[in-house]
């Protein structure tokens, strides 16, 4: 009888476990058509103060003159590494109270007119769109003559948002380099970015400006998290002390349980 | 007699402390309680894995209180400040980020104890006669819980904490004749917005929290007025000894306290591994579209509820309208939690225990416990996950496969209930033992 | 018969490991209890909102009081005049402390004047009292105050008086001489109300 309930608890955890490992689900962007492109990984590293430093002169300069990050105080940026005066000298233009939040100069009303949207918030967009997508997103703009900007982007079609980057890129632009046979038996193009005309930066360089930057905004959208991971340290050896010893305790008056 | 003299009462220990336990108990049922409940409360010896639920469900409850009341003193449940406070008490507020995450995996933890919690109670028969009452109080308690969770959801005022709110309460909408005007009555506002937000969020702090108390209390009394029952299924109070103690019982302190110690510090390292090492979990407790304010303009691309509700919202998904309505798919989905109570009037076994049942029992409870977990898979994914049948075949042709497949296990799901009255009769059941084995 | 076998019992390991046990717990109490406190202190925002705040000097006439609000509360900026500020020194046998040993200020406000410079004057105007933001009377001999009255701060609560450096008369219900914020001068019509540091 009791191998038969065993049987039958083993056969549930073995469910469980293949159910539970069925739930993960792969990183990929999914395009409107359906399609998939893969995502770049992104290589964060939220210990790397300088990287973080970096990121956010790059957010500031680039990023905040049309997007807001209205979670994100100035005042908080001494959380990775920089003193007050610091940041008051190079990274706030528009406010002089250290503890205002990040808002853009930009006008509501010019941002419908020129761009058709206003430019969400990013404070989260690492914890909506996932780093990963952020960091593809940044090295994928490419000339479109066909968009009212100019320019389109491989993970996020007919996107508003201008390659406000380019000067610093280049020029990409999507050209066809082959062929390969599709999902329903037709042929489908290659596609590949490539960088037509250079822009101040080397491709290494640029890629080092966005991981900055992405790195950044993951810090961004969740400031605690470096910190958490510390504190999950100390807190799990604590419990594994803890379960030694209330362990210990147990076994010495459950000796007497016949 | 006329006069009742109390005895002098006993100090229990010695000291200042023993002299104002008696004080206390001279006017308060102190000991008493503490002898009825835990020193003198004898509970099986064999208690198993599966019996540390219960304890654990009542420390999450007490943790999602504590948590819930510290976030309260920062969160505004106005929708043009509600997703602003959250992320105040992620950034400002110091611990706050710490705070919040225990209470999102609190929520989703109090799931999985209590869905083991209550596959116990089916693995043991721990609904049969004499706890028919406390199998009842524990089916409130769920239903309970899922509607402080359904609430709590909203709170956020998220993108998803938006839809699934419209979605569900739509649901009630799909009621014939009254559904329209109670979808209004709920929302209080033609459309999910502040009002819906308010008084969501009374339900949340106040009125639920104050009914799974009271039920919680009720659950306990009732178990402890007739005594547990352990994984073999007989009842221990058949076997005495002189002192009128169960034989194969032991005191519940100091030897279930000290074991459940354990069984807390076990949780706590797996809850402190969620919270700090991953409270997101994969989007499955907090998902990412919640991380963007709530939007009545924009839908996001799949809106699928929580994982705790998702075996339930795979039977809604997979009922096709009838007559124009969605009405069968909620009935259906009402059905699954509220067939639950009848469990104790359904089982027709003589014993109480999957160790003594038969073959038949076995089989229904496995295909029960598979098509809960399949349907919960299946409620997170959208139903083209699977690919169509082929168009060729007669009437199935062009079904998605998985609306098949969660069809098919909902018939599963409810046929160990319906049929139970019949294969418990008939399933050639093993000879208990005498006395509990381990 | 019962499932309990008491075979032997070694009070001492029981009690040690109880003891060990309620401490991990205690210690695990006051750990977990950290974040619960720590998140009833001011928040950032609070902080942030609490932070100094600079006041223009520039078109300030002698006389003149100018009201700021930091951190909730009323702040006074008072230009004195020469003659204010001469009486100050004449005010001690009217005050309760006239050296300003009992009242809370910063060491650069002990002074007669309680300031930094004598003709600024930056006090906090709530009462020592009961928390009444007092009103300014700079009339010498304001005929409801008596013809001795050299000046200074009515609160119209409980009726405590103070004088043009905010020093509370003998007497009074209120304790002790008004708050003097700490503050520094940014440039010479510039004050910062609730900073005072050298860098």
């Amino acid at each position: 009888m009791k191998t038969a309930t065993n049987t039958l608890c083993r056969a549930l955890r073995t469910l469980t476990a293949v159910a539970l490992a069925t739930f993960t689900l792969g990183t990929t962007g999914a395009l409107a058509s359906g399609v998939e492109v893969a995502l770049d990984k992104a290589p964060i590293n939220l210990n790397d103060q300088a990287s973080l430093q970096r990121g956010a002169g790059n957010f500031i300069n680039y990023c905040l003159n049309c997007h807001n990050a209205a979670f994100m105080r100035y005042s908080a940026l001494t959380q990775i590494g920089l003193s007050e005066q610091q940041i008051r000298d190079n990274l706030m233009f528009t406010t002089d109270k250290f503890g205002d939040t990040m808002e853009s100069a930009l006008n509501p009303q010019d941002a419908k007119e020129w761009f058709g949207v206003l430019p969400p918030d990013l404070t989260l967009a690492a914890r909506v769109r996932g780093s990963d997508w952020l960091y593809t997103f940044l090295r994928s703009f490419h000339r479109d003559d066909a968009s009212p900007s100019g320019w389109n982007n491989v993970i996020f079609k007919n996107v508003a948002m201008p390659h406000v980057l380019h000067d610093l890129q280049g020029t990409q632009v999507l050209a066809k380099t082959g062929e390969k046979p599709g999902h329903d038996g037709h042929i489908e193009p290659v596609m590949k970015l490539a960088v037509d005309r250079a822009g101040t930066l080397s491709a290494a360089e640029y890629d080092r400006f966005v991981v900055d930057l992405v790195n950044y905004m993951t810090y961004m959208a969740e400031p605690a998290r470096a910190q958490r991971s510390q504190i999950g340290i100390l807190v799990l050896f604590f419990l594994v002390i803890a379960f030694f010893v209330s362990y210990w305790l147990k076994h010495e008056y459950w000796k007497d349980v016949k | 007699m006329a006069n009742v003299t109390k005895q002098a009462i006993e100090p229990p220990i010695g000291g200042p402390l023993g002299k104002a336990i008696v004080w206390v108990d001279e006017r308060f049922p102190l000991m008493a309680t503490w002898k009825a409940h835990l020193s003198e409360y004898y509970a099986p010896k064999n208690f198993n894995f599966w019996y540390y639920f219960g304890g654990l469900s009542m420390l999450v409850l007490v943790m999602q209180i504590v948590t819930g009341i510290f976030l309260t003193m920062n969160y505004k449940p106005d929708a043009r400040f509600a997703f602003a406070s959250v992320e105040y008490i992620m950034r400002d507020v110091s611990g706050g980020w710490l705070i919040r995450y225990m209470h999102s995996t609190g929520a989703s933890m109090f799931f999985v104890v209590v869905y083991l919690h209550m596959m116990r109670g089916l693995m043991y028969g721990s609904y049969r006669k004499p706890r028919e009452l406390l199998w009842i109080f524990g089916c409130l308690i769920y239903l309970c819980l899922m509607a402080e969770a359904f609430f709590g959801y909203l709170l956020p005022w998220g993108q998803m904490s938006y839809w699934g709110a419209q979605v569900i309460i739509n649901l009630f909408g799909a009621i014939p004749f009254i559904g329209e005007d109670l979808s209004v009555w709920i929302r209080g506002d033609y459309n999910i917005g502040d009002a819906t937000l308010n008084r969501f969020f009374a339900f949340h702090v106040i009125a639920v929290p104050l009914a799974l108390l009271g039920l919680v209390a009720a659950h306990l009394l009732a178990l402890h007025e007739v005594g547990s029952n352990n994984p073999d299924g007989i009842e221990i109070k058949k076997d005495l000894s002189p002192d009128g103690t169960p034989k194969d019982g032991i005191p519940f302190h100091p030897y279930y306290t000290v074991k459940d110690i354990v069984g807390v510090v076990v949780f706590l390292a797996v809850f402190s591994a969620i919270v700090f090492f991953s409270p997101e979990m994969g989007g499955y407790f907090l998902e990412s579209a919640n991380f963007v304010p709530a939007d009545p303009l924009q839908t996001p691309a799949h809106i699928a509820p929580v994982w705790y509700f998702t075996p339930v919202y795979a039977m809604l998904r997979a009922i096709p309208s009838m007559f124009g309505s969605q009405f069968p798919g909620v009935a259906v989905m009402g059905a699954a939690n509220v067939i639950l109570f009848a469990l104790p009037w359904l089982d027709r076994g003589k014993v109480k225990s999957v160790r003594y049942r038969g073959p038949i029992f076995r089989w229904f409870l496995g295909a029960f416990v598979f098509s809960f977990l399949v349907l919960g898979f299946l409620g997170t994914v959208p139903t083209t996950v699977w690919g169509q049948v082929p168009k060729g075949l007669p009437l199935l042709g062009g079904v998605d496969v998985a609306t098949l497949v969660a069809r098919v296990l909902t018939a599963v799901y409810f046929a160990f209930f319906v049929l139970m009255p019949w294969y418990t009769k008939i399933d050639k059941e093993l000879p208990e033992p005498e006395r509990v084995t381990y | 018969m019962s499932a309990i076998v008491l075979n032997e019992v070694d009070p001492k390991k029981r009690r040690f490991l109880i003891v060990a046990t309620s401490v991990v717990g205690a210690g695990a109490t006051v750990a977990g209890g950290v974040p619960f406190v720590a998140s009833m202190f001011p928040s950032a925002r609070a902080v942030a909102a609490g932070g100094p705040v600079e006041v223009d000097l520039a078109k300030i006439e002698p006389g003149q009081m100018l009201t700021v609000e930091y951190r909730g509360a009323p702040h006074w900026v008072i230009k004195r005049t020469p003659e204010m500020v001469a009486q100050l020194a004449k005010n001690d046998k009217l005050l309760a402390d006239p050296k300003s040993e009992a009242s809370i200020q910063p060491e650069y406000a002990k002074n007669d004047a309680r300031a930094i410079k004598p003709e600024i004057f930056v006090v906090r105007g709530v009462c020592t009292h009961l928390g009444c933001s007092p009103t300014f009377r700079k009339e010498i001999g304001a005929a409801d105050l008596g013809a001795d009255w050299p000046g200074g701060f009515f609160c119209p609560c409980h009726q405590s008086k103070f004088d043009l450096a905010g020093r509370v008369f003998a007497s009074m219900p209120a304790p002790s001489n008004l708050v003097i914020p700490p503050y520094k001068f940014l440039a010479d019509s510039k004050l910062l109300i609730g900073d005072d540091s050298k860098a």
